[in-house]
């Protein structure tokens, strides 16, 4: 759970120096960022930036060549996904990471499913009550918590998606393009709830490509250009164009 | 987000109906079957006899079928299933025949299995190669094995233990063969949907990337699969070998068909995701009773061959209708 209350000043998630090469080739050169509590942090750049890179370096996916990882004050070292998931990094994917033949709170619980009892067998029950109190906390309107996943909208399924990281997630949510996949008022939907988070506290590094998206949520941007930190500013400081232009590399 | 719910399902109602429909099919068909075989056989199909034979004479087929649920819920194949029977079932014999232990026989067969079952899993998952290649390559291979281990002989099985557990044994009343198709039934059912592995099965074979991002062992899952469907097959060449007090290297032959058809007409999907035990042991009692109502019928074994191709064609049509464009 997210308990992270706004007394907690120092951030959920610090980057310090972090470098990727492959080969020879430098993805991502020196990259620093932090992320606080209550905060969304937007990474955009354009395609082979290295956005991708740096996200798999923070969801465990790669190791970086360099650098340091902080999360919640002690930094870490990730040997690989699951154990980025074990130490509360939570990720969000544009294509729904989720299996639709199994109801909603299985989908919730996928790879931590509770059980009971000596036999070891599924809480089915429990599962579903905590699943719907989540929902019901989120506001996220779906039938029921045993409604079958495919029996949802694109928007309601990034919904059950977004509350599982945030369910588990004890310090990032980070969320890869969550609404690349979804329809307009879908995305609202889903833009709302990310909002949401932000305002229960979270902490969220969110990919878009979307430059409305970034100027509607996120508090904070950083650019990527190449592999270089171009910017890391408030987005109140900043113009559609000029961030455009720092995409780019062109004067605007 | 808005409430409005019922606009953004619009076609929920319908989609509820149908998918109830495929999953009923296997009993709908189960009493269409059983109904017209009572009136067009009326002197021995309603028999207490006969019924019982029906139960009993699906035992193998069964018992396989809860290995080919995990396999497909995964959204596999096993097609070395049938030849597994065969080499599991000579095994046993031959062993049975060099030693006289009835336990060690039964080990030993089970081993072939589990061996084949890790050949097919580790081929599956570690050399990354289609199911359907592999266990079509080791259905080949495992039958020139059965072949090749007696040199086409048959070898008789005359154990009494090992008759009475694995063929005409009588428990509480009840015959083995029943006993070990609950037990097969139990098991599976407790696996499937009472476990995190079976959660872990469907989730595999739902969104097999889903399930590696949420943390699940993909690759250990789909080996586990592998072990447990041949298991299942060694199993049933048990079986035979008791019932039959013998081995011989055509048992099995004929049984992938069939356990294929009784799974993915009990509701099990051949896409992954979607698996039922219960229905499976229906499809199982299912396909037993239209054999023997075409004996009863007085069909010869190529007509038999061709009704029941018929019959399944029209049944896994029917089961899979709803669920491809679901």
């Amino acid at each position: 759970m997210t308990t992270l209350g706004t007394a907690t000043v120092a951030p959920v998630l610090k980057l310090v120096g972090i470098h990727k090469k492959f080969g020879g080739v430098v993805a991502v050169n020196r990259f620093d960022l932090e992320v606080r509590p209550g905060e969304i942090v937007a990474l955009v750049g354009d395609n082979g930036a290295g956005k991708s890179t740096l996200v798999k370096i923070i969801s465990g996916l790669y190791q970086p060549s360099d650098g340091e990882i902080w999360l919640n004050g002690e930094q870490v070292n990730f040997r690989d996904a699951s154990d980025a998931r074990k130490q509360g990094v939570e990720v969000v994917y544009q294509d729904l990471a989720l299996v639709p033949d199994q109801p909603v709170y299985m989908n919730m619980f996928l790879g931590r499913e509770l059980t009971k009892g000596p036999l070891k067998t599924l809480d089915r029950k429990r599962m579903a009550k905590h699943t719907q109190e989540l929902v019901d906390t989120l506001e996220v309107r779906i039938p029921s918590a045993k409604a079958t996943l495919s029996d949802l909208s694109g928007g309601q399924r990034q919904g059950v998606a977004i509350c599982r990281a945030t369910h588990w997630a004890s310090g990032l949510v980070l969320m890869d393009e969550p609404t690349a996949a979804l329809g307009v008022a879908e995305t609202a939907k889903v833009e709302a709830l990310i909002a949401k988070l932000r305002d229960r506290g979270a902490a969220v590094l969110l990919v878009s490509h979307n430059m409305d998206q970034v100027f509607r949520l996120a508090d904070r941007v950083a650019v990527l250009r190449r592999g270089q930190q171009v910017a890391v500013k408030p987005l109140a400081d900043t113009t559609h164009n000029e961030l455009v232009a720092m995409i780019t590399g062109l004067a605007s | 987000m808005s409430p409005t719910i019922a606009a953004e399902n619009p076609g929920m109602l319908a989609r509820v109906k149908r998918v109830n429909w495929s999953n009923y099919v296997v009993y709908i068909g189960f009493v269409v079957v059983f109904l017209f075989f009572a009136i067009t056989q009326t002197q021995y199909f309603l028999t207490g006899t006969n019924l019982f034979n029906i139960v009993i004479q699906a035992a193998p087929i069964t018992v396989m079928a809860i290995g080919v649920v995990f396999v497909l819920s995964t959204g596999e194949i096993d097609l070395s299933i049938g030849s597994v029977v065969a080499l599991s079932a000579l095994t046993a014999a031959v062993v049975l025949q060099t030693t006289d232990l009835w336990w060690l026989a039964a080990l030993a067969g089970l081993a072939s299995g589990a061996v084949i079952g890790l050949v097919n899993g580790v081929f599956v998952t570690w050399v990354r190669l289609p199911s359907f290649l592999v266990t079509l390559a080791t259905m080949g291979l495992v039958a020139g094995l059965a072949r090749q281990l007696t040199e086409l002989q048959s070898v008789p099985v005359t154990d009494k233990v090992f008759v009475f557990l694995f063929g005409g044994g009588n428990l509480l009343g009840v015959p083995i063969m029943i006993w070990w198709t609950a037990v097969a039934v139990l098991v599976g059912w407790h696996l499937l949907r009472q476990r995190r592995y079976g959660a872990h099965v469907l989730a595999v074979g739902d969104n097999a990337s889903a399930a590696r991002v949420s943390g699940i062992r993909v690759n250990r899952v789909r080996l586990m699969v592998f072990v447990g469907s041949a298991m299942t097959a060694a199993l049933a060449g048990l079986l035979y070998a008791g019932r039959l007090q013998g081995a011989r290297y055509t048992l099995g032959e004929s049984d992938l068909m069939t356990v294929i058809a009784a799974v993915i007409v009990g509701g099990t999907s051949m896409f992954g995701g979607k698996g039922a035990v219960i229905g499976a042991l229906i499809g199982s009692l299912l396909m037993s009773m239209i054999n023997n109502g075409l004996i009863l019928a007085g069909l010869n074994v190529s007509q038999q061959m061709i009704v029941r191709g018929i019959i399944i064609l029209v049944a896994v049509s029917f089961s899979l209708r709803g669920k491809k464009s679901s």
